[in-house]
């Protein structure tokens, strides 16, 4: 009894944090191979194609160099916050996967095993605000370099986290409307009752989500804080060797955790697609875990694509599209989506 | 903390100053005060060296000046000094001289989108833009030899005669052409983030522009229709019939589209030259020592970054007493302060994009 | 003034125009190579460049160009400027090498030893003239900023490579050339190899 006493009570959480972190990191060295590929194959070149079969092993060898890589910092940086800001930032991101679900709860014998670390009543909530922790991050990072282009970068990066916040949660608050509950496991199970997808009933709350998550996660094209052609490369310029690596993996990270939200969110997390249609009942033998990573490469291939086509937005014109257009339309979102609820 | 007049330096290195170009920049929280470019960087003396060598023996170095659009150095060089000796070029030759200086064009303007779109963001147009520019190099690596540093002619005419092969490449490229700007273009001109970059930035009014000297796209896009093409036709231009595209928005959203317009006329100039190449010699008659007899001489032409023109002043004896290259980048970077007055600092990059320099020519 | 044959008509109204307002104070006229050149004292300059830009119309400057005719041996090199200030100092011999003086033009009946050329351009009218005004050595010559503000750089240039100061001009610093450099690198008597100073940094 004892045995399976810790089996149950300390080897399988222990799992499951071990999983939960490597899940992030995996992804993410997924998404480095295939940013490069796929922005290569769409600018008419090959991209890493030597390292591994497919250049499968380049982000190994590009850990492996920043690993190599000589850890400067300059004299006249804050010691103490030049060091914490990337472990910030990775720790935030991180952190907010405790509460994401991967899939549904396997049966394996009598054991149910759940695929995430913990289960909240607010779960969504709790992600939400974790991954803003990553806001102070960027702000030591760039105070902390004291050096001009580190702290510009850094301040226009803090003011897009901000702005782009609100439209994030604002789209959310609809989609909690609508599921009644806060909690992320409930979301996903109220689609697969309702049989319809969140993106589906509400495709303006997704569509200003993906929009206000692309710039949450300072990718192209609200990349201004970090582009290289004009401030050298942001609050993260004077980052070098692990440090930098822990930036680098971070926001890749968070872009898995923002690419999970919009999954679980809108497109029914693990649930296979078309359950109304007899026919295509098949679809339900995959397991509800493929149907997540599924989605959620698409959503991270969407992410590259949209680097590689559009020019980048100057940064007034960022803010003002949060301020003037994404916030305003949220907020009609969400009063026109409540009202043909009470309608309907 | 505020910006207020903080001196930034956009260093001899980065990777957006097309070149080894340093702009020190005031600005305010964002807002450029003031802006001033510090060149002489890339100074390699070409003018003083240019007195040492004998008349064709600079000909091979005055590509390494403009260093996209090498044959347009050739082409303002080589036209001074015919004029200077009096030279009449045979029309076969000068015909082939406008197809390889159009060839040029399109191959400059080609990789001018490329680097501006990138600087803006638009990281696949410059990818684009090298690609379409490739065959272009070919082309002319298979007639003279080089790809970026052409030396495609010489002083009385042109070294190699087109042949039918190379005429029929030369055809189905140009063929191939509209296809590929129009994949850059529906990236590019009607796109909501790049009109917002681009349009009322950078602005210059025709009256500025005249006075500042500045030439070539960046003044026609101020509504001054000023083209050394057709105002002072050299090498029979003026047997050609084509449009000169004029816009007056002055901002670096018309410069785009004249320097696309540009590409499409310059098909069009090439497509009646090949319809039109007579037959006969490719080169004049010129001694092999050329002694030019005292005199001076200034011609430019329409390359395109401006107006490149070559003054020369011989003395009698086989070398060059003064050569003086005028620079369209030189002039032209003067007027970057006027343009960036007015805009933030992101806009800087695509100004000076707009502007279309090449440090090889500003330094000399 | 010796009669010059000139076959373009609108030229030719231009030289009546310059030569009706100022008469005398136009040394010299050539045509040569259908470019027509007039050639002014420095004092004069400011005033013909300004008729010609208000009443002729040359309303952009193409370009500034520097000669220098070099200095027959034997004579000093003169006035050698440093750093951003033209202070005169002068500097010892040079090694006298380099093509540049295989023929040392002789200066002739009492031309001086610098020129600079003003090619003005009317637009639209599509022509050329060229303004020329020769200098002694350490002469100075108003700066035509003023009239045409893309002189800015190319005095510097000239400054730079020639030594020649322009009076008036804002900001008179070395272009190409490192600040501290001293010497001038188009002059005739210029190696072309460069002088200890450029050698020194290799």
């Amino acid at each position: 009894m004892t045995n399976t006493g810790f089996v149950f009570d300390v080897l399988i959480p222990v799992g499951k944090i071990v999983a939960v972190i490597l899940y992030p990191l995996l992804m993410t060295i997924v998404m480095i191979w295939l940013e490069r590929r796929v922005v290569a194959l769409m600018q008419k070149r090959l991209g890493p194609n030597r390292v591994g079969f497919q250049g499968i092993l380049q982000p190994f060898a590009d850990a492996f160099k920043l690993f190599l890589k000589e850890d400067i910092m300059q004299d006249q940086a804050d010691p103490l916050l030049f060091k914490v800001a990337p472990v910030m930032v990775m720790f935030s991101s991180l952190l907010a996967f405790c509460f994401v679900p991967l899939g549904e709860p396997i049966r394996i014998g009598t054991y149910r095993l759940t695929l995430w670390i913990a289960q909240s009543p607010v779960g969504l909530l709790l992600v939400l605000g974790l991954s803003s922790i990553s806001v102070f991050g960027v702000i030591f990072g760039g105070w902390a370099s004291n050096s001009k282009y580190p702290l510009m970068g850094a301040l226009r990066s803090v003011v897009q986290i901000l702005s782009y916040e609100i439209p994030i949660g604002l789209t959310a608050l609809s989609v909690v409307f609508f599921a009644r509950s806060i909690d992320l496991v409930e979301i996903v199970n109220h689609q697969s009752r309702a049989k319809i997808w969140f993106g589906f009933m509400l495709p303006v709350s997704f569509v200003v989500f993906w929009i206000s998550a692309i710039a949450e996660t300072n990718r192209a094209p609200f990349d201004l804080p970090e582009a290289e052609s004009e401030l050298v490369a942001g609050y993260h310029t004077e980052y070098s060797g692990m440090k930098f690596a822990f930036f680098y993996i971070a926001e890749y990270a968070h872009m898995v955790l923002v690419s999970s939200l919009v999954v679980l969110m809108f497109f029914g997390g693990w649930l296979a697609p078309f359950p109304n249609v007899p026919a295509l009942a098949f679809l339900k033998v995959i397991p509800g875990f493929f149907w997540y990573l599924i989605k959620i490469m698409f959503f991270l291939y969407l992410y590259v694509w949209i680097r590689a086509t559009l020019p980048r937005y100057r940064f007034d014109e960022l803010i003002r599209l949060a301020w003037k257009w994404l916030i305003p339309l949220s907020l009609v979102n969400f009063l026109v989506a409540a009202l043909l609820w009470y309608i309907l | 903390m505020s910006f207020k007049d903080i001196e930034l330096n956009m260093g001899p290195q980065h990777p957006s100053t097309h070149g080894v170009l340093r702009l020190k920049v005031s600005v305010d929280n964002e807002l450029v005060l003031k802006i001033e470019p510090v060149v002489g960087y890339l100074h390699r003396g070409m003018e003083k060296l240019w007195e040492s060598l004998t008349y064709a023996q600079v000909v091979p170095m005055t590509d390494r000046l403009d260093y996209i659009a090498a044959v347009s150095n050739n082409l303002a060089y080589v036209l001074a000094v015919e004029k200077l000796m009096g030279l009449e070029v045979p029309k076969r030759a000068q015909y082939i001289r406008v197809i390889l200086a159009e060839i040029q064009r399109l191959a400059s303007h080609l990789a001018w989108v490329g680097f501006m779109a990138n600087d803006i963001g638009a990281v696949s147009v410059l990818l684009f833009g090298f690609e379409d520019r490739e065959d272009f190099l070919d082309i002319l690596e298979t007639y003279a030899g080089g790809r970026l540093t052409v030396h495609g002619l010489r002083v009385g005419g042109v070294p190699y005669d087109l042949d039918d092969a190379l005429i029929v490449r030369i055809r189905k490229s140009l063929d191939e052409l509209p296809k590929k700007i129009k994949d850059i273009e529906t990236l590019l001109t009607k796109n909501r983030i790049w009109r917002h970059r681009t349009e009322g930035i950078g602005l210059i009014s025709a009256a500025e522009a005249i006075e500042h000297g500045l030439t070539g796209p960046a003044l026609r896009a101020s509504g001054v229709a000023w083209d050394i093409r057709k105002d002072i036709p050299y090498s029979s231009y003026e047997d050609f019939d084509f449009d000169v595209p004029v816009l007056h928005g002055g901002d670096v959203y018309d410069r785009y589209l004249v320097r696309l317009e540009e590409i499409r006329q310059s098909t069009g100039i090439i497509r009646q030259a090949l319809d039109k190449l007579p037959a006969g010699e490719i080169m004049a008659k010129v001694p092999r020592i050329l002694k030019i007899p005292a005199g001076e001489v200034f011609h430019s032409i329409e390359a395109p970054k401006g107006e490149l023109g070559f003054y020369v002043r011989s003395n009698g004896t086989d070398k060059p007493e003064r050569v003086k290259m005028k620079s369209p980048s030189f002039i032209n970077l003067q007027s970057l302060p006027l343009m960036c007055r007015g805009n933030l600092f992101s806009d800087i990059v695509g100004i000076l994009g707009s502007l279309d320099i090449v440090l090889g020519e500003i330094d000399k | 003034m010796p009669d010059v044959e000139i076959d373009r008509p609108d030229l030719e109204k231009v030289r009546e125009a310059l030569v009706e307002r100022f008469g005398a104070v136009i040394l010299e006229t050539s045509y040569a190579h259908k470019e027509l050149s007039f050639r002014v004292r420095k004092e004069d300059l400011l005033a013909v460049l300004g008729f010609l830009k208000t009443d002729q119309g040359f309303n952009a400057l193409n370009d500034m160009i520097g000669l220098d005719r070099g200095r027959d041996p034997g004579q000093s090199p003169g006035v050698q400027f440093r750093g951003t200030r033209p202070e005169i100092q002068t500097t010892g011999e040079w090694r006298a090498e380099g093509s540049s003086l295989d023929h040392p033009a002789p200066l002739g009946e009492g031309r001086k030893r610098f020129s600079v050329l003003y090619q003005l351009y009317r637009f639209p009218g599509f022509q050329r003239v060229r303004v020329v005004v020769d200098l002694g050595e350490g002469e100075a010559v108003d700066s035509i900023v003023p009239l045409y503000r893309s002189a800015d750089w190319a005095e510097r240039e000239i400054f730079d490579m020639f030594g020649i100061p322009f009076a008036g001009h804002q900001d008179l610093r070395r272009i190409y050339m490192s600040d501290e450099f001293v010497g001038h690198p188009l002059r005739k008597d210029f190696p072309l190899e460069g002088n200890e100073e450029c050698l020194s940094k290799i």
